[in-house]
């Protein structure tokens, strides 16, 4: 069960962690509470990886060269591959999912021909074909994910 | 949106979470040997500019119980996409919405939307949803759901 400030702090700060000298003093302000709780309930949702970090959200391709990438791989080396892939350090996130498509990474590089690079030595380290899923337009609106929290 | 040697140093040190100090801009102006007013324009700017989203106390969805992560993806007509994209990226359990290139034959899909529920019925009743708004313009569609999250971090940039 979460506090009704864990709750707050949860779903109210996805858009708008405040931009200012003192941004938890802010928060403390608006939801009438003091700095010091507000830290203590942040620390603990980060302790509990609740909240996965407080930061600037970048959009994607704004800085470096991103795409989504997808390899069918039999499920017998599903595991070694799957553990080759995530040492890479441009790679990010890396999902097993229910598909014949069945791993699903983003690999992040500096610009598009290293990030070629990266998948082409993917592709022969693990010996399976990587598919490339670049971005071609993000549908983004600015509107926070309605998380319901009560349970 | 060009970005300088500063933005991008203010980029590096955030990007990972901002220090849970009651002056986090400060700690990053100090480790960076900005001022604090400097480090809060500069991100202020790529507010403005589109380089930053937003800034954000991030929730690790799977954490506070949405177990179940859809990525629906969708065949849809090329002369429909961005319109039917924004109106499903103005979903409400919509988190992303993104077009993305078809590889036929064995990948016909162009549109994909992340749905995010608490159990498998939600995560299906988010994309029977999206189904119901693209209705004739999606001629086909799979819900993939993540069955392991092998790795996830946040963005990074090179050093």
């Amino acid at each position: 069960m979460l506090a009704p400030l864990h709750k707050h702090l949860l779903n109210d700060y996805q858009q708008d962690f405040p931009l200012s000298p003192t941004p938890y003093r802010d928060i403390a302000d608006q939801l009438g509470v003091s700095e010091d709780e507000v830290l203590a309930a942040f620390k603990s949702l980060s302790e509990q990886h609740m909240i996965s970090r407080i930061g600037p959200v970048i959009a994607p391709n704004s800085i470096g060269c991103s795409a989504l990438v997808a390899m069918a791989v039999p499920e017998a080396d599903l595991a070694r591959v799957a553990e080759q892939i995530s040492e890479y350090p441009e790679v990010n996130h890396n999902y097993e999912r229910e598909n014949r498509f069945n791993l699903w990474f983003v690999a992040v590089a500096d610009d598009e021909h290293q990030l070629q690079q990266v998948i082409a030595d993917i592709e022969i380290k693990t010996g399976y074909t990587a598919m490339l899923l670049p971005m071609l337009a993000d549908y983004f609106i600015n509107l926070g994910f309605e998380l319901n929290l009560h349970d | 949106m060009s970005l300088d040697v500063i933005d991008r140093q203010i980029i590096q040190a955030t990007q990972a979470g901002l220090p849970l100090v009651t002056e986090p801009y400060q700690a990053v102006a100090e480790q960076l040997g900005l001022t604090t007013e400097d480090v809060m324009q500069r991100m202020q700017a790529m507010q403005d500019n589109g380089v930053i989203r937003r800034i954000a106390a991030v929730p690790n969805h799977y954490k506070i119980g949405y177990r179940f992560n859809g990525m629906t993806v969708w065949d849809v007509d090329d002369q429909q996409v961005d319109m039917l994209g924004r109106r499903v990226a103005e979903l409400s359990f919509v988190s992303h919405c993104y077009q993305r290139p078809r590889h036929l034959p064995e990948w016909p899909y162009n549109l994909f939307a992340m749905v995010h529920g608490k159990t498998e019925q939600d995560a299906e009743q988010q994309a029977a949803i999206i189904a119901e708004l693209l209705g004739d313009s999606s001629c086909q569609h799979q819900v993939l759901y993540s069955t392991k999250i092998l790795k996830k971090t946040g963005l990074r940039i090179a050093g």
